[in-house]
């Protein structure tokens, strides 16, 4: 049995991850850019617009940061979990695989990368949001929305994993970009307010696991919340759980050739 | 001696393409083996079965008495490899790289840093140690892997191609740390390589493979022996054509192979027979320029199993188009 749990082995999955993510200066800001837009436009755009279900004496702007956040997390910890398929590409993989560290150790120290690079990007913007007038409770809501964050990107790189880990080859990112991705941004409620949708778009949002990290952020963030904050942070915590372990179940499956 | 791999009916089917065909090879502690083969013969899918990569199709592999398939943990504990294609982070220096795997193995500070200076050493990279990887020449790269390769000092090193495109003087020195390692070190190495010659030099035994079987397994030496005829090989000026066809009706010439105005022939007993062929030539109004008689090489070995010489150029455009499409993919 290889040692399950092998710290120098994360650490230094961990090391690379941000090593590269430093080094790929041009790749930040490109991702930040989006959610930048998001904010600048739409927040100023829908000022004074009312979604019916808003809740009432929220500004858009309020409304739209913790949804941006969760934006945010959501792209970049899919595209860190995701990234075990540019390993793949080229080559590293091979290197990963053949040492003898176990494989959760090797989706663990992935997680915390990615986590990590999810997280700075996150906080990036919330402070960006900050600065452009977006209004928050207090400094506790920004202490536990951290937690949030951490659970809602954890739960999407275990989700990138298990996608990549089941894909032979980059041709399929496009589709999962188009297919999962938008699909989970935009029923997630982080653009508008879930109550005006339509039933069966509504039992949709309930299901996308994002719908519960915006939601709490936004519970953390401005003090208003459509669940109970419990109710968002024990549904991201089976999520989070489930996908991590998902994961590296199908990670250990994978084959390199 | 107790035998670092035993590999019994091996066999791995791609979507109905046999890749490696029921292979059986014992291979002792300490050995250097070789397995030498034309392109897409299954030496890389063999080597990364035995390196837990690949799941076997059927048939069973031990790798220092452990099972690749019910102990890979176990396994994985006591390989190294170098593998055929890329397989560096470009993203990281030289030195990040030769870390990662050193930390992956376990290997404590000094043991690390003592290593890794060795190794740069060896491969002549020690100077672009702090450059990213994706600056560095094709060459370069490769001796960047070698020298992770033999970092942490496996019971079994595999090579897979190891020394592909490197210029002769740095192959030289790589064979002559690779003999080091396996003499002093007790390192047993199973390397796959299109270059006869490494094969020759380096390999204890040779395992000739073709389309996924072992046709020819033996020392370098027995492997000439047992084809047991001599090499005449004539050099022809002008068209040969005729004198091919006279040639071919006779029983005593096992083999003929023209290439570059050189025509081979594989006889027993070659001496005697040269007389006899000036006679066939000059019947054939053919003006033989030069005759030679030599006892076979591997190169001959290899003709006489697999019925083709291996075509090095093959290879070398095959990665580079690889590598092309992987830059592009780079954004
Ligand atoms: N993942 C794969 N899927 C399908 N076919 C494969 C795969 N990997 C290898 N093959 C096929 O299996 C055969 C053996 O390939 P392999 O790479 O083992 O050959 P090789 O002896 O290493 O060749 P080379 O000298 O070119 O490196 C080839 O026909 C190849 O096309
Ligand atoms: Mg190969």
């Amino acid at each position: 049995m290889a040692q399950l749990i092998n710290l120098e082995a994360i650490y230094v999955m961990w090391l690379r991850e941000m090593k590269r993510f430093f080094r790929a200066k041009s790749r930040i800001a490109g991702s930040l850019a989006m959610p930048f837009f998001f904010l600048a436009f739409l927040g100023t755009g829908f000022m004074n617009v009312r979604f019916s279900g808003m809740p009432p004496g929220v500004n858009y702007i309020d409304f739209l940061a913790p949804g941006v956040i969760g934006m945010i997390l959501l792209f970049a910890s899919l595209t860190a979990g995701i990234s075990v398929l540019w390993d793949r590409e080229f080559g590293f993989l091979k290197e990963i695989m053949v040492t003898p560290v176990s494989r959760v150790s090797i989706v663990l120290g992935r997680i915390l990368g990615g986590v990590s690079t999810a997280l700075i990007q996150g906080i990036l913007i919330l402070l960006i949001s900050l600065g452009m007038g977006s209004k928050i409770v207090g400094i506790f809501g920004v202490l536990s929305s951290l937690v949030f964050m951490v659970l809602i990107s954890a739960g999407f790189v275990g989700l990138g994993i298990a996608i990549a880990s089941r894909m032979k080859d980059i041709h399929g990112f496009s589709l999962i970009m188009n297919f999962v991705i938008m699909p989970i941004f935009l029923l997630s409620g982080a653009l508008f307010p879930l109550e005006g949708l339509p039933t069966w778009l509504i039992a949709l949002a309930y299901i996308d696991p994002l719908t519960y990290g915006v939601d709490g952020l936004r519970g953390c963030l401005i003090g208003i919340s459509h669940f109970n904050l419990l109710v968002d942070f024990l549904v991201l915590l089976c999520f989070c759980i489930v996908m991590v372990g998902i994961g590296a179940y199908l990670f250990e499956k994978t084959e390199v050739d | 001696m107790a035998d670092a791999i035993e590999i019994n009916g091996l066999t791995k089917v791609f979507d109905g393409l046999v890749a490696v065909d029921h292979v059986s090879i014992n291979i002792a502690e300490g050995e250097l083996f070789g397995l030498l083969g034309p392109n897409g013969a299954g030496k890389t899918t063999l080597i990364k079965m035995l390196a837990t990569l690949l799941m076997p199709t059927s048939g069973t592999a031990k790798v220092s008495r452990y099972d690749v398939t019910k102990d890979p943990d176990k396994v994985r504990r006591c390989i190294g490899i170098i593998f055929q294609d890329p397989s560096l982070d470009n993203r990281l220096t030289g030195k990040e790289n030769l870390d990662f795997h050193a930390r992956m193995y376990g290997m404590d500070g000094e043991l690390r840093k003592e290593r890794m200076s060795e190794v740069l050493d060896l491969v002549e990279l020690k100077d672009k140690a702090n450059v990213l990887v994706e600056n560095y020449s094709g060459g370069m790269k490769r001796r960047l892997e070698i020298a992770r390769g033999l970092m942490h000092h496996p019971e079994v090193l595999f090579l897979d191609e190891p020394t592909l495109g490197l210029d002769p003087q740095t192959r030289r020195h790589i064979w002559e740390y690779i003999r080091n390692l396996n003499k002093k070190e007790d390192i047993t190495i199973i390397l796959t390589t299109h270059y006869i010659e490494e094969a020759d030099y380096l390999c204890d035994r040779v395992a000739i493979i073709d389309y996924g079987k072992i046709v020819a397994l033996d020392a370098p030496k027995n492997l000439k022996y047992s084809i047991g005829v001599d090499i005449i090989s004539l050099e022809i000026s002008n068209s040969a054509d005729n004198f091919v066809a006279m040639l071919g009706k006779l029983k005593w010439i096992k083999k003929m192979k023209e290439h570059d105005g050189f025509l081979d022939l594989s006889v027993k007993n070659g001496e005697t027979r040269i007389p006899e062929l000036m006679n066939i030539a000059q019947k054939a109004g053919v003006v033989v320029q030069s005759v030679s008689l030599r006892k076979p090489t591997l190169e001959d070995v290899f003709l006489h199993y697999v019925g083709k010489t291996i075509r090095e150029e093959e290879t070398s455009v095959k990665d580079q188009v690889r590598e092309r499409m992987r830059r592009r993919w780079h954004n």
